[in-house]
């Protein structure tokens, strides 16, 4: 029973992950596709602790943590790009 | 009924609404009209989705293997205090980088913002 729901469930989060890959392609402007992207990276974290319970081993559950950090990083320094053209500023006013 | 079954269909339902949520995700960022609001959708419902298939996923290997995984804890944690400083990032860079507003939005603070502070000053 448990596997069916888990199956089930890995559909379902693939079929979003669908989703925000148009949103990626279509998107207007760039903060919509960074916003799918950032949204792309926590269904790869859903993907990954799903496949572990279907594999039945905790051997990925570091690889979890580890995208959450990246995902995390990435979008902090793609919105201070779009916000001040930069990521690490030379010159600091004080 | 012993407690093996009552905690595999706690773990069923905390897996059907990760799924029904990120579902829910999915259809916010097709449908909603404005960077603004898809953020809204992406940086709430996503959040608690995948916070609950992870709290699932740590479940089952804590009645199933005895196994107590404190990474999934830290994961869990990590993710609800991140994904919203992150929405709230993106958003804000949205803002000041020019992006406009829904058509039918009726109000628009953050526009007035150096009059009001002028204002407040003398």
């Amino acid at each position: 029973m448990l596997e069916i729901i888990i199956q089930i469930t890995l559909v379902c989060v693939s079929l979003s992950m669908l989703g925000f890959l148009y949103r990626v392609i279509k998107g207007p402007t760039t903060p919509d596709r960074v916003v799918a992207l950032d949204a792309i990276g926590m269904g790869l974290v859903a993907i990954i602790a799903l496949i572990s319970l279907i594999l039945d081993t905790f051997a990925f559950l570091d690889v979890i943590l580890l995208i959450g950090i990246l995902a995390f990083i990435g979008t902090v320094a793609f919105s201070k790009f779009l916000e001040k053209g930069e990521i690490i500023e030379r010159e600091r006013d004080y | 009924m012993n407690v093996s079954v009552i905690i595999s269909i706690i773990i069923g339902f905390l897996l059907l609404f990760g799924a029904f949520l990120s579902l829910v995700t999915a259809f916010g960022l097709l449908r909603l009209p404005d960077v603004y609001t898809r953020n809204h959708a992406a940086s709430k419902a996503a959040t608690l989705g995948v916070m609950s298939i992870l709290l699932g996923t740590f479940l089952y290997f804590y009645s199933e293997h005895g196994h107590f995984n404190s990474k999934l804890l830290l994961a869990i944690v990590f993710i609800f205090i991140t994904a919203p400083v992150a929405g709230h990032l993106i958003s804000r860079a949205a803002y000041h980088s020019g992006v406009k507003l829904w058509d039918k939005s009726v109000q628009d603070d953050l526009k007035h913002k150096k009059e009001y502070e002028e204002k407040a000053r003398s």
